[in-house]
Protein backbone atom coordinates (compact mmCIF):
# COMPACT_ATOMS: atom_id res chain seq x y z
CA UNK A 1 0.00 0.00 0.00
CA UNK A 2 1.54 3.21 -0.54
CA UNK A 3 1.22 5.60 2.32
CA UNK A 4 1.80 8.81 0.45
CA UNK A 5 0.49 9.63 -2.25
CA UNK A 6 0.76 12.59 -4.16
CA UNK A 7 -1.49 14.58 -7.25
CA UNK A 8 0.28 17.05 -9.06
CA UNK A 9 1.29 18.90 -5.71
CA UNK A 10 1.87 22.35 -6.68
CA UNK A 11 2.74 25.81 -4.58
CA UNK A 12 3.35 29.37 -6.23
CA UNK A 13 4.55 32.02 -3.59
CA UNK A 14 3.68 34.68 -6.27
CA UNK A 15 5.51 34.12 -9.81
CA UNK A 16 7.92 31.52 -8.03
CA UNK A 17 6.50 27.97 -8.50
CA UNK A 18 8.37 26.53 -5.45
CA UNK A 19 7.09 23.32 -6.24
CA UNK A 20 5.85 22.36 -9.37
CA UNK A 21 3.17 19.20 -10.60
CA UNK A 22 4.65 16.56 -8.08
CA UNK A 23 3.37 12.69 -8.25
CA UNK A 24 5.10 10.32 -6.57
CA UNK A 25 4.41 7.51 -4.19
CA UNK A 26 5.85 6.46 -1.13
CA UNK A 27 5.05 2.98 0.31
CA UNK A 28 4.11 2.01 3.85
CA UNK A 29 7.03 1.26 6.01
CA UNK A 30 9.91 2.65 4.03
CA UNK A 31 12.67 5.05 4.59
CA UNK A 32 12.49 7.71 1.59
CA UNK A 33 14.79 10.33 0.69
CA UNK A 34 14.23 13.81 -0.55
CA UNK A 35 17.00 14.78 -2.13
CA UNK A 36 17.66 18.76 -4.25
CA UNK A 37 19.92 21.18 -3.50
CA UNK A 38 19.03 24.66 -1.43
CA UNK A 39 15.12 26.18 -2.47
CA UNK A 40 14.49 22.72 -4.67
CA UNK A 41 11.22 23.03 -2.87
CA UNK A 42 11.73 20.07 -0.10
CA UNK A 43 10.63 22.01 2.85
CA UNK A 44 7.63 23.81 1.05
CA UNK A 45 6.92 19.80 -0.16
CA UNK A 46 6.92 18.63 3.55
CA UNK A 47 4.78 21.35 4.66
CA UNK A 48 1.99 21.14 2.11
CA UNK A 49 1.99 17.47 3.09
CA UNK A 50 1.60 18.39 6.95
CA UNK A 51 -0.91 20.55 6.19
CA UNK A 52 0.67 23.89 7.46
CA UNK A 53 0.69 25.17 3.78
CA UNK A 54 -2.31 25.09 1.18
CA UNK A 55 -0.87 23.77 -2.22
CA UNK A 56 -1.80 26.10 -5.50
CA UNK A 57 -3.14 23.21 -6.93
CA UNK A 58 -3.21 19.28 -6.71
CA UNK A 59 -3.53 17.37 -3.85
CA UNK A 60 -1.73 14.38 -1.69
CA UNK A 61 -3.04 11.43 0.80
CA UNK A 62 -1.67 10.38 3.94
CA UNK A 63 -2.30 6.91 5.37
CA UNK A 64 -5.52 7.43 3.07
CA UNK A 65 -6.61 10.64 4.22
CA UNK A 66 -6.56 14.14 2.00
CA UNK A 67 -3.88 16.78 2.79
CA UNK A 68 -6.60 19.25 2.53
CA UNK A 69 -9.83 18.07 3.19
CA UNK A 70 -8.82 15.98 6.10
CA UNK A 71 -6.36 18.11 7.72
CA UNK A 72 -7.65 16.82 11.30
CA UNK A 73 -7.24 13.04 10.44
CA UNK A 74 -3.98 13.53 8.65
CA UNK A 75 -2.03 15.16 11.69
CA UNK A 76 -3.50 12.65 13.66
CA UNK A 77 -1.08 10.06 11.57
CA UNK A 78 2.40 12.02 11.90
CA UNK A 79 5.18 13.62 13.09
CA UNK A 80 7.34 16.52 12.08
CA UNK A 81 11.05 17.57 12.57
CA UNK A 82 11.45 20.82 11.42
CA UNK A 83 14.63 22.61 9.69
CA UNK A 84 14.03 25.39 11.52
CA UNK A 85 13.74 25.83 15.23
CA UNK A 86 10.47 24.91 16.45
CA UNK A 87 10.83 25.29 20.08
CA UNK A 88 9.65 27.57 22.78
CA UNK A 89 13.07 29.35 24.26
CA UNK A 90 11.39 30.14 26.90
CA UNK A 91 11.01 26.97 28.29
CA UNK A 92 13.73 24.24 29.66
CA UNK A 93 14.27 21.29 27.33
CA UNK A 94 11.88 18.84 29.69
CA UNK A 95 8.93 21.30 29.25
CA UNK A 96 9.21 21.57 26.07
CA UNK A 97 8.97 17.70 25.75
CA UNK A 98 6.14 17.64 27.73
CA UNK A 99 4.42 20.02 25.67
CA UNK A 100 4.66 18.05 22.82
CA UNK A 101 3.81 14.69 24.74
CA UNK A 102 0.38 16.11 26.05
CA UNK A 103 -0.42 17.62 22.88
CA UNK A 104 -0.08 14.39 21.27
CA UNK A 105 -2.13 12.79 23.82
CA UNK A 106 0.73 10.35 25.43
CA UNK A 107 -0.46 8.77 28.55
CA UNK A 108 1.20 9.45 32.22
CA UNK A 109 3.51 6.15 32.06
CA UNK A 110 4.47 6.45 28.25
CA UNK A 111 5.21 10.06 29.01
CA UNK A 112 7.69 9.78 31.70
CA UNK A 113 9.24 7.07 30.06
CA UNK A 114 9.50 8.59 26.87
CA UNK A 115 10.76 11.53 27.76
CA UNK A 116 14.06 10.17 29.35
CA UNK A 117 14.47 7.97 26.62
CA UNK A 118 14.76 10.29 24.35
CA UNK A 119 16.58 12.88 26.50
CA UNK A 120 19.11 9.96 27.05
CA UNK A 121 19.29 9.25 23.29
CA UNK A 122 20.25 12.99 22.03
CA UNK A 123 22.49 12.99 25.62
CA UNK A 124 20.52 15.88 26.62
CA UNK A 125 19.43 14.46 30.05
CA UNK A 126 21.90 16.63 31.99
CA UNK A 127 20.55 20.08 30.84
CA UNK A 128 16.91 18.75 30.48
CA UNK A 129 15.88 21.69 33.19
CA UNK A 130 17.94 24.61 31.36
CA UNK A 131 16.40 27.28 29.43
CA UNK A 132 16.74 25.97 25.68
CA UNK A 133 17.52 29.49 25.27
CA UNK A 134 20.36 29.10 26.90
CA UNK A 135 21.24 25.61 24.91
CA UNK A 136 23.66 25.90 21.95
CA UNK A 137 22.36 25.31 18.08
CA UNK A 138 23.49 21.70 18.27
CA UNK A 139 21.61 21.16 21.22
CA UNK A 140 18.56 22.89 20.06
CA UNK A 141 18.99 20.39 17.10
CA UNK A 142 18.89 17.52 19.23
CA UNK A 143 16.32 18.18 21.26
CA UNK A 144 13.97 18.73 18.53
CA UNK A 145 14.95 15.43 16.96
CA UNK A 146 14.47 13.85 20.24
CA UNK A 147 10.70 15.52 20.85
CA UNK A 148 10.33 14.22 17.07
CA UNK A 149 11.02 10.75 17.75
CA UNK A 150 9.00 10.72 20.80
CA UNK A 151 5.29 10.01 19.81
CA UNK A 152 5.28 6.74 17.14
CA UNK A 153 3.71 8.17 13.62
CA UNK A 154 2.39 6.29 11.15
CA UNK A 155 4.63 8.68 8.70
CA UNK A 156 7.52 11.03 10.61
CA UNK A 157 8.88 13.42 8.50
CA UNK A 158 12.19 15.07 8.88
CA UNK A 159 13.53 17.45 7.04
CA UNK A 160 17.31 18.01 7.31
CA UNK A 161 17.38 16.22 10.71
CA UNK A 162 21.20 15.89 11.40
CA UNK A 163 22.32 19.08 9.54
CA UNK A 164 24.92 21.00 11.69
CA UNK A 165 25.52 17.74 14.57
CA UNK A 166 28.51 15.59 15.43
CA UNK A 167 29.31 12.68 13.77
CA UNK A 168 28.33 11.24 16.98
CA UNK A 169 24.93 11.96 17.29
CA UNK A 170 24.35 11.33 13.99
CA UNK A 171 24.76 8.13 13.90
CA UNK A 172 23.22 7.13 17.15
CA UNK A 173 19.75 9.26 15.57
CA UNK A 174 20.55 7.24 12.41
CA UNK A 175 20.22 4.22 14.75
CA UNK A 176 16.95 5.32 16.10
CA UNK A 177 15.55 5.61 13.04
CA UNK A 178 15.89 2.43 11.45
CA UNK A 179 15.07 0.95 14.94
CA UNK A 180 11.74 3.20 15.01
CA UNK A 181 11.36 1.88 11.40
CA UNK A 182 12.23 -1.79 11.75
CA UNK A 183 10.28 -1.86 15.43
CA UNK A 184 6.88 0.17 14.45
CA UNK A 185 7.35 -0.01 10.92
CA UNK A 186 7.01 3.83 10.79
CA UNK A 187 7.45 5.16 7.26
CA UNK A 188 10.13 8.16 6.96
CA UNK A 189 10.37 10.46 5.02
CA UNK A 190 13.69 12.66 4.80
CA UNK A 191 15.39 15.48 2.85
CA UNK A 192 18.92 15.55 3.64
CA UNK A 193 21.65 17.39 2.30
CA UNK A 194 24.22 14.34 3.47
CA UNK A 195 24.28 11.38 0.57
CA UNK A 196 26.17 9.30 3.53
CA UNK A 197 22.87 9.72 5.02
CA UNK A 198 20.69 8.73 2.44
CA UNK A 199 22.81 5.55 1.13
CA UNK A 200 22.78 4.99 5.38
CA UNK A 201 19.49 5.12 5.65
CA UNK A 202 16.99 5.29 2.76
CA UNK A 203 15.46 2.40 0.69
CA UNK A 204 14.66 4.99 -2.38
CA UNK A 205 15.18 7.96 -3.14
CA UNK A 206 13.36 11.21 -4.61
CA UNK A 207 15.84 14.24 -6.27
CA UNK A 208 14.03 17.19 -6.95
CA UNK A 209 15.33 20.62 -8.08
CA UNK A 210 13.40 24.11 -8.96
CA UNK A 211 10.51 22.35 -7.96
CA UNK A 212 10.43 19.51 -10.04
CA UNK A 213 10.86 15.61 -9.48
CA UNK A 214 13.57 14.73 -11.49
CA UNK A 215 13.82 10.87 -10.67
CA UNK A 216 12.55 8.87 -8.22
CA UNK A 217 13.80 5.05 -7.89
CA UNK A 218 15.63 2.45 -5.96
CA UNK A 219 18.84 3.84 -4.48
CA UNK A 220 20.72 0.65 -6.44
CA UNK A 221 18.97 0.84 -9.42
CA UNK A 222 20.01 4.73 -9.90
CA UNK A 223 23.39 3.75 -9.35
CA UNK A 224 23.32 1.63 -12.38
CA UNK A 225 21.44 4.22 -14.27
CA UNK A 226 25.15 6.21 -13.64
CA UNK A 227 27.36 3.75 -15.30
CA UNK A 228 29.08 0.82 -13.98
CA UNK A 229 31.88 3.04 -12.94
CA UNK A 230 32.93 7.01 -12.06
CA UNK A 231 35.64 8.78 -14.06
CA UNK A 232 36.28 11.83 -12.86
CA UNK A 233 39.53 13.80 -15.12
CA UNK A 234 40.76 17.41 -14.94
CA UNK A 235 42.09 18.16 -17.81
CA UNK A 236 43.81 21.13 -19.92
CA UNK A 237 40.65 22.33 -22.75
CA UNK A 238 37.86 20.94 -20.42
CA UNK A 239 35.49 22.05 -22.86
CA UNK A 240 36.77 21.03 -26.16
CA UNK A 241 37.23 17.40 -24.44
CA UNK A 242 33.84 16.46 -23.28
CA UNK A 243 32.39 17.40 -26.86
CA UNK A 244 35.06 14.45 -28.17
CA UNK A 245 34.30 12.08 -25.64
CA UNK A 246 30.23 12.59 -25.88
CA UNK A 247 30.66 11.37 -29.69
CA UNK A 248 32.00 7.79 -27.93
CA UNK A 249 29.94 5.58 -27.53
CA UNK A 250 30.94 3.80 -24.17
CA UNK A 251 30.81 7.49 -22.44
CA UNK A 252 27.40 8.04 -20.39
CA UNK A 253 26.06 11.05 -18.88
CA UNK A 254 29.09 12.88 -19.35
CA UNK A 255 29.14 16.22 -16.66
CA UNK A 256 31.72 19.28 -15.99
CA UNK A 257 31.98 20.37 -12.66
CA UNK A 258 34.89 22.58 -11.31
CA UNK A 259 36.97 22.09 -14.08
CA UNK A 260 36.59 18.24 -13.44
CA UNK A 261 35.02 15.75 -15.90
CA UNK A 262 32.65 13.53 -14.71
CA UNK A 263 30.97 10.34 -16.57
CA UNK A 264 30.27 7.15 -16.47
CA UNK A 265 31.73 4.06 -18.13
CA UNK A 266 31.60 0.21 -18.08
CA UNK A 267 34.92 -1.56 -16.77
CA UNK A 268 36.85 1.66 -16.17
CA UNK A 269 40.19 0.33 -15.26
CA UNK A 270 40.57 -0.70 -19.17
CA UNK A 271 39.30 2.38 -20.60
CA UNK A 272 41.66 4.64 -18.44
CA UNK A 273 44.93 4.24 -21.30
CA UNK A 274 42.12 4.78 -24.44
CA UNK A 275 40.78 7.68 -22.55
CA UNK A 276 44.74 9.03 -22.14
CA UNK A 277 45.40 8.04 -26.02
CA UNK A 278 42.70 9.94 -27.29
CA UNK A 279 43.93 13.23 -24.67
CA UNK A 280 47.40 12.85 -26.55
CA UNK A 281 46.19 12.47 -30.03
CA UNK A 282 44.14 16.43 -29.24
CA UNK A 283 47.09 17.83 -27.99
CA UNK A 284 45.27 17.96 -24.58
CA UNK A 285 47.07 17.25 -21.28
CA UNK A 286 45.39 14.97 -18.38
CA UNK A 287 46.09 16.29 -14.78
CA UNK A 288 44.74 13.54 -12.85
CA UNK A 289 42.28 10.94 -13.52
CA UNK A 290 40.30 8.48 -11.28
CA UNK A 291 37.81 5.36 -11.45
CA UNK A 292 35.96 4.54 -8.60
CA UNK A 293 32.09 3.03 -8.35
CA UNK A 294 29.46 5.59 -8.22
CA UNK A 295 27.70 7.01 -5.66
CA UNK A 296 24.46 8.85 -4.48
CA UNK A 297 26.99 12.00 -5.38
CA UNK A 298 27.40 11.02 -8.69
CA UNK A 299 23.72 10.37 -8.87
CA UNK A 300 22.94 13.47 -8.40
CA UNK A 301 25.55 15.27 -10.05
CA UNK A 302 24.05 13.53 -13.17
CA UNK A 303 20.31 14.75 -12.38
CA UNK A 304 21.07 18.28 -11.33
CA UNK A 305 24.56 19.25 -13.10
CA UNK A 306 25.24 19.83 -9.14
CA UNK A 307 27.21 18.03 -6.61
CA UNK A 308 25.34 18.73 -3.06
CA UNK A 309 28.51 19.85 -1.96
CA UNK A 310 28.21 22.84 -3.61
CA UNK A 311 25.23 23.76 -1.37
CA UNK A 312 26.25 22.57 1.97
CA UNK A 313 27.75 25.47 4.24
CA UNK A 314 25.02 27.77 2.79
CA UNK A 315 22.45 29.41 5.02
CA UNK A 316 19.24 30.07 3.57
CA UNK A 317 18.28 33.67 3.59
CA UNK A 318 15.29 32.68 5.33
CA UNK A 319 17.27 31.01 8.46
CA UNK A 320 19.71 34.20 8.37
CA UNK A 321 17.15 36.24 8.92
CA UNK A 322 15.46 35.00 11.99
CA UNK A 323 18.75 34.48 13.39
CA UNK A 324 19.10 38.06 13.19
CA UNK A 325 15.64 38.38 14.88
CA UNK A 326 16.56 36.60 17.33
CA UNK A 327 19.83 38.50 18.23
CA UNK A 328 18.09 41.35 17.64
CA UNK A 329 15.42 40.51 20.90
CA UNK B 1 -14.60 16.68 24.15
CA UNK B 2 -11.79 14.01 24.15
CA UNK B 3 -9.44 13.56 27.14
CA UNK B 4 -7.01 14.51 24.20
CA UNK B 5 -8.65 17.64 23.28
CA UNK B 6 -8.88 18.35 27.06
CA UNK B 7 -4.94 17.57 27.80
CA UNK B 8 -3.86 19.85 24.88
CA UNK B 9 -6.14 22.87 26.53
CA UNK B 10 -4.09 22.30 29.81
CA UNK B 11 -1.12 22.22 28.55
CA UNK B 12 -1.68 25.28 26.35
CA UNK B 13 -2.34 27.30 28.98
CA UNK B 14 0.31 25.87 31.38
CA UNK B 15 2.90 26.60 28.77
CA UNK B 16 1.71 30.63 29.23
CA UNK B 17 1.34 30.35 32.92
CA UNK B 18 4.75 29.73 32.90
CA UNK B 19 5.95 32.01 30.70
CA UNK B 20 4.17 34.82 32.18
CA UNK B 21 5.43 33.93 35.65
CA UNK B 22 8.79 32.83 34.75
CA UNK B 23 9.91 36.33 32.80
CA UNK B 24 9.38 39.08 35.96
CA UNK B 25 10.14 42.04 33.95
CA UNK B 26 7.39 41.67 31.53
CA UNK B 27 5.02 40.92 34.46
CA UNK B 28 5.80 44.18 36.64
CA UNK B 29 5.64 46.76 33.68
CA UNK B 30 2.61 45.35 32.66
CA UNK B 31 1.31 46.01 36.44
CA UNK B 32 3.29 49.04 37.05
CA UNK B 33 2.05 50.70 33.94
CA UNK B 34 -1.47 50.51 34.49
CA UNK B 35 -0.76 51.43 38.06
CA UNK B 36 1.65 54.45 37.17
CA UNK B 37 -1.75 55.97 34.97
CA UNK B 38 -4.20 55.08 38.26
CA UNK B 39 -1.78 57.20 40.26
CA UNK B 40 -0.88 60.07 38.54
CA UNK B 41 -4.48 60.76 36.93
CA UNK B 42 -5.80 59.88 40.06
CA UNK B 43 -4.29 62.36 42.15
CA UNK B 44 -4.09 64.82 39.32
CA UNK B 45 -7.62 65.21 38.77
CA UNK B 46 -8.60 64.01 42.71
CA UNK B 47 -10.19 67.46 43.07
CA UNK B 48 -11.36 67.67 39.03
CA UNK B 49 -15.43 68.25 39.11
CA UNK B 50 -16.81 67.43 35.23
CA UNK B 51 -20.07 66.75 34.09
CA UNK B 52 -21.30 63.10 34.13
CA UNK B 53 -19.19 62.43 37.44
CA UNK B 54 -20.76 61.09 40.18
CA UNK B 55 -18.93 60.69 43.56
CA UNK B 56 -14.90 60.89 43.43
CA UNK B 57 -12.43 60.61 40.53
CA UNK B 58 -10.87 57.59 41.71
CA UNK B 59 -14.22 55.69 41.82
CA UNK B 60 -14.66 56.80 38.53
CA UNK B 61 -11.04 55.77 37.22
CA UNK B 62 -10.59 52.83 38.88
CA UNK B 63 -13.06 50.53 36.37
CA UNK B 64 -11.27 52.29 33.53
CA UNK B 65 -7.87 50.96 34.64
CA UNK B 66 -8.25 47.78 35.79
CA UNK B 67 -9.86 47.61 32.17
CA UNK B 68 -6.73 48.97 30.68
CA UNK B 69 -4.63 46.09 32.01
CA UNK B 70 -6.91 43.99 30.64
CA UNK B 71 -6.63 45.07 27.31
CA UNK B 72 -3.72 45.21 27.29
CA UNK B 73 -2.56 42.11 28.44
CA UNK B 74 -4.93 40.12 26.61
CA UNK B 75 -4.13 41.56 23.66
CA UNK B 76 -0.40 40.85 24.16
CA UNK B 77 -1.61 36.96 24.31
CA UNK B 78 -3.28 36.93 21.06
CA UNK B 79 -0.88 39.00 19.47
CA UNK B 80 2.08 36.85 21.13
CA UNK B 81 0.67 34.24 18.25
CA UNK B 82 3.13 35.87 16.38
CA UNK B 83 6.20 35.74 18.34
CA UNK B 84 5.08 31.87 18.32
CA UNK B 85 4.87 32.34 14.34
CA UNK B 86 8.61 34.48 14.33
CA UNK B 87 10.37 31.75 16.71
CA UNK B 88 8.93 29.00 14.80
CA UNK B 89 6.94 27.58 17.60
CA UNK B 90 4.01 28.13 15.98
CA UNK B 91 4.24 24.90 13.32
CA UNK B 92 4.62 22.94 16.24
CA UNK B 93 1.41 23.78 17.18
CA UNK B 94 -0.30 23.53 14.04
CA UNK B 95 0.96 20.39 13.13
CA UNK B 96 -0.07 18.70 16.16
CA UNK B 97 -2.97 16.26 16.30
CA UNK B 98 -5.42 18.85 18.27
CA UNK B 99 -8.43 21.11 16.82
CA UNK B 100 -7.48 24.67 15.55
CA UNK B 101 -10.22 25.29 17.91
CA UNK B 102 -8.69 23.56 21.02
CA UNK B 103 -5.55 25.71 19.88
CA UNK B 104 -7.88 28.87 20.14
CA UNK B 105 -9.43 28.06 23.21
CA UNK B 106 -6.40 26.94 24.53
CA UNK B 107 -4.70 30.33 24.34
CA UNK B 108 -7.52 32.38 25.33
CA UNK B 109 -8.38 30.82 28.42
CA UNK B 110 -4.93 31.44 29.36
CA UNK B 111 -4.85 34.82 27.84
CA UNK B 112 -7.52 35.60 30.01
CA UNK B 113 -5.95 33.79 33.22
CA UNK B 114 -2.77 36.07 32.91
CA UNK B 115 -5.10 38.85 32.24
CA UNK B 116 -7.84 38.66 35.43
CA UNK B 117 -4.38 38.01 37.71
CA UNK B 118 -3.16 41.39 36.61
CA UNK B 119 -6.82 42.82 36.67
CA UNK B 120 -7.28 41.71 40.20
CA UNK B 121 -4.08 42.96 41.22
CA UNK B 122 -5.43 47.07 40.00
CA UNK B 123 -8.74 46.23 41.19
CA UNK B 124 -7.21 45.20 44.84
CA UNK B 125 -5.14 48.09 44.53
CA UNK B 126 -7.93 50.40 44.29
CA UNK B 127 -9.77 48.69 47.25
CA UNK B 128 -6.74 49.77 49.33
CA UNK B 129 -7.07 52.96 48.05
CA UNK B 130 -10.44 53.40 49.49
CA UNK B 131 -12.98 53.10 46.38
CA UNK B 132 -16.43 51.72 46.99
CA UNK B 133 -17.76 48.83 45.86
CA UNK B 134 -21.77 48.70 44.99
CA UNK B 135 -22.50 45.28 46.15
CA UNK B 136 -21.22 41.55 46.04
CA UNK B 137 -23.69 41.26 42.66
CA UNK B 138 -21.53 43.73 41.54
CA UNK B 139 -18.48 42.35 41.91
CA UNK B 140 -19.79 39.18 40.44
CA UNK B 141 -21.07 40.95 37.33
CA UNK B 142 -17.19 42.43 37.20
CA UNK B 143 -15.51 39.49 37.03
CA UNK B 144 -17.72 38.51 34.01
CA UNK B 145 -16.87 42.03 32.15
CA UNK B 146 -13.42 41.80 32.78
CA UNK B 147 -13.97 38.15 31.36
CA UNK B 148 -15.45 39.21 28.38
CA UNK B 149 -13.23 41.77 27.73
CA UNK B 150 -10.15 39.68 27.75
CA UNK B 151 -12.02 37.02 25.34
CA UNK B 152 -12.74 39.74 23.17
CA UNK B 153 -9.28 41.25 23.35
CA UNK B 154 -7.13 37.98 22.78
CA UNK B 155 -9.85 37.38 19.76
CA UNK B 156 -8.75 41.19 18.55
CA UNK B 157 -5.07 40.15 19.37
CA UNK B 158 -5.41 37.02 17.32
CA UNK B 159 -7.10 39.07 14.24
CA UNK B 160 -3.88 41.41 14.61
CA UNK B 161 -1.38 38.03 14.47
CA UNK B 162 -3.11 36.61 11.22
CA UNK B 163 -3.01 39.23 9.26
CA UNK B 164 0.45 41.09 10.20
CA UNK B 165 3.91 39.86 10.30
CA UNK B 166 5.88 41.70 12.33
CA UNK B 167 5.88 43.91 15.07
CA UNK B 168 5.64 47.35 13.68
CA UNK B 169 2.38 46.88 12.56
CA UNK B 170 1.24 45.55 16.33
CA UNK B 171 2.40 48.78 17.99
CA UNK B 172 1.28 51.51 15.20
CA UNK B 173 -2.32 49.53 15.70
CA UNK B 174 -1.89 49.82 19.60
CA UNK B 175 -1.14 53.60 19.41
CA UNK B 176 -3.38 54.48 16.02
CA UNK B 177 -5.92 52.46 16.99
CA UNK B 178 -6.40 51.06 20.43
CA UNK B 179 -5.12 54.22 22.36
CA UNK B 180 -7.74 56.42 20.47
CA UNK B 181 -10.12 54.25 21.54
CA UNK B 182 -9.13 54.12 24.84
CA UNK B 183 -9.00 57.74 25.36
CA UNK B 184 -12.64 57.39 24.04
CA UNK B 185 -14.02 54.98 25.76
CA UNK B 186 -14.59 57.26 28.84
CA UNK B 187 -11.91 55.11 30.77
CA UNK B 188 -10.13 58.38 31.71
CA UNK B 189 -13.00 60.85 31.58
CA UNK B 190 -16.80 60.89 31.24
CA UNK B 191 -17.92 61.24 27.82
CA UNK B 192 -21.52 62.63 28.59
CA UNK B 193 -19.87 65.93 29.29
CA UNK B 194 -20.01 66.33 25.45
CA UNK B 195 -22.67 65.34 22.92
CA UNK B 196 -20.12 64.54 20.15
CA UNK B 197 -17.63 62.51 22.53
CA UNK B 198 -21.00 60.72 22.96
CA UNK B 199 -22.12 59.92 19.64
CA UNK B 200 -18.79 58.81 18.97
CA UNK B 201 -18.52 56.71 22.48
CA UNK B 202 -21.61 54.80 21.35
CA UNK B 203 -19.62 53.17 18.24
CA UNK B 204 -16.92 52.75 20.09
CA UNK B 205 -16.83 49.19 21.44
CA UNK B 206 -14.36 49.89 24.64
CA UNK B 207 -17.08 51.93 25.86
CA UNK B 208 -19.56 49.60 26.49
CA UNK B 209 -16.76 47.46 28.04
CA UNK B 210 -15.89 49.72 30.65
CA UNK B 211 -19.85 51.38 30.76
CA UNK B 212 -21.02 48.19 31.67
CA UNK B 213 -17.50 47.21 33.96
CA UNK B 214 -17.94 50.84 35.91
CA UNK B 215 -21.86 50.18 36.38
CA UNK B 216 -21.33 47.22 38.28
CA UNK B 217 -18.63 47.72 39.88
CA UNK B 218 -19.04 51.25 41.35
CA UNK B 219 -22.65 52.00 40.62
CA UNK B 220 -22.15 55.25 39.40
CA UNK B 221 -21.32 57.78 36.55
CA UNK B 222 -22.77 54.41 33.94
CA UNK B 223 -24.20 56.09 30.62
CA UNK B 224 -26.01 52.61 30.10
CA UNK B 225 -27.57 49.70 33.13
CA UNK B 226 -25.25 46.85 33.35
CA UNK B 227 -27.13 44.44 31.47
CA UNK B 228 -27.58 46.65 28.11
CA UNK B 229 -23.86 46.81 28.11
CA UNK B 230 -23.54 42.89 28.82
CA UNK B 231 -25.93 42.68 26.23
CA UNK B 232 -23.80 44.81 23.89
CA UNK B 233 -20.48 43.28 25.19
CA UNK B 234 -21.41 39.40 24.37
CA UNK B 235 -22.02 40.17 20.82
CA UNK B 236 -18.89 41.94 20.20
CA UNK B 237 -16.89 38.96 22.10
CA UNK B 238 -18.54 37.00 19.62
CA UNK B 239 -18.08 38.57 16.65
CA UNK B 240 -14.32 39.28 17.61
CA UNK B 241 -13.61 35.53 18.38
CA UNK B 242 -15.42 34.23 15.79
CA UNK B 243 -13.42 36.27 13.71
CA UNK B 244 -10.36 35.84 15.03
CA UNK B 245 -10.71 32.18 14.93
CA UNK B 246 -11.54 31.99 11.56
CA UNK B 247 -8.66 34.09 10.54
CA UNK B 248 -6.27 32.10 12.59
CA UNK B 249 -7.47 28.80 11.33
CA UNK B 250 -6.65 29.95 7.66
CA UNK B 251 -3.75 31.04 8.22
CA UNK B 252 -0.23 29.53 7.04
CA UNK B 253 3.37 29.10 8.16
N1 LIG C 1 6.84 31.71 2.44
C1 LIG C 1 7.49 31.86 1.28
N2 LIG C 1 7.29 32.94 0.51
C2 LIG C 1 7.92 33.10 -0.67
N3 LIG C 1 8.81 32.23 -1.18
C3 LIG C 1 9.06 31.12 -0.47
C4 LIG C 1 8.43 30.87 0.79
N4 LIG C 1 8.88 29.70 1.27
C5 LIG C 1 9.75 29.23 0.36
N5 LIG C 1 9.88 30.07 -0.70
C6 LIG C 1 10.69 29.87 -1.89
O1 LIG C 1 10.37 28.60 -2.44
C7 LIG C 1 11.53 27.94 -2.92
C8 LIG C 1 11.64 26.60 -2.28
O2 LIG C 1 11.94 26.73 -0.91
P1 LIG C 1 12.11 25.51 0.07
O3 LIG C 1 12.26 26.07 1.42
O4 LIG C 1 11.00 24.55 -0.17
O5 LIG C 1 13.48 24.88 -0.43
P2 LIG C 1 14.30 23.66 0.15
O6 LIG C 1 14.38 22.65 -0.92
O7 LIG C 1 13.74 23.24 1.44
O8 LIG C 1 15.73 24.32 0.37
P3 LIG C 1 16.82 24.11 1.52
O9 LIG C 1 17.65 22.97 1.10
O10 LIG C 1 17.59 25.39 1.49
O11 LIG C 1 16.09 23.91 2.78
C9 LIG C 1 12.70 28.87 -2.62
O12 LIG C 1 13.02 29.56 -3.80
C10 LIG C 1 12.17 29.81 -1.58
O13 LIG C 1 12.76 31.07 -1.70
MG1 LIG D 1 14.40 23.15 3.29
Amino acid sequence: MDIIITYGLTKKFGDLTAVNNLSFNVKKGEIFGFLGPNGAGKTTTIKMLTTLLNPTSGTATIAGFDIIKQRDEVRKNIGVVFQEPALDVELTGKENLEYHARMYGLSRDKRKKRINDVLELVNLWDKRDVLVKNYSGGMKRRLEIARGLMHYPVVLFLDEPTLGLDAQTRRAIWAYIKKMNKEEGTTIFLTTHYMEEAEYLCNRVGIIDYGKLLVIDDISNLKNSVGKDVITLSCTDADRFVKILENEKWVEKIKRHEGLVTFGVEKGDEKIPEIIEIARKQDIKIKSISVRKPTLDDVFLSYTGRTIRDEEGQVSSKGRLSLRFRGGR
Amino acid sequence: MRTNELQAIYIMWLRQMKRFLRFKTRLATMVIQPLFFFLLLGSGFRQAVMPGLEGGYIDFLAPGIVAMAILFSSMFTGVSVLWDKQFGFLQEVLVAPVSRFSIIIGRTIGGATTALIQGFIILFIAIILGIKISSGAGLILTIVFMLLLSFTAVGFGLIIASKMNDFQSFSLIMNLIIMPLLFLSSAFFPVTQDKTLQTIAYFNPLFYMIDGLRGSLIGKSNVFPPLIDLIVVCIICIIMLTLGSYLFSKSEV
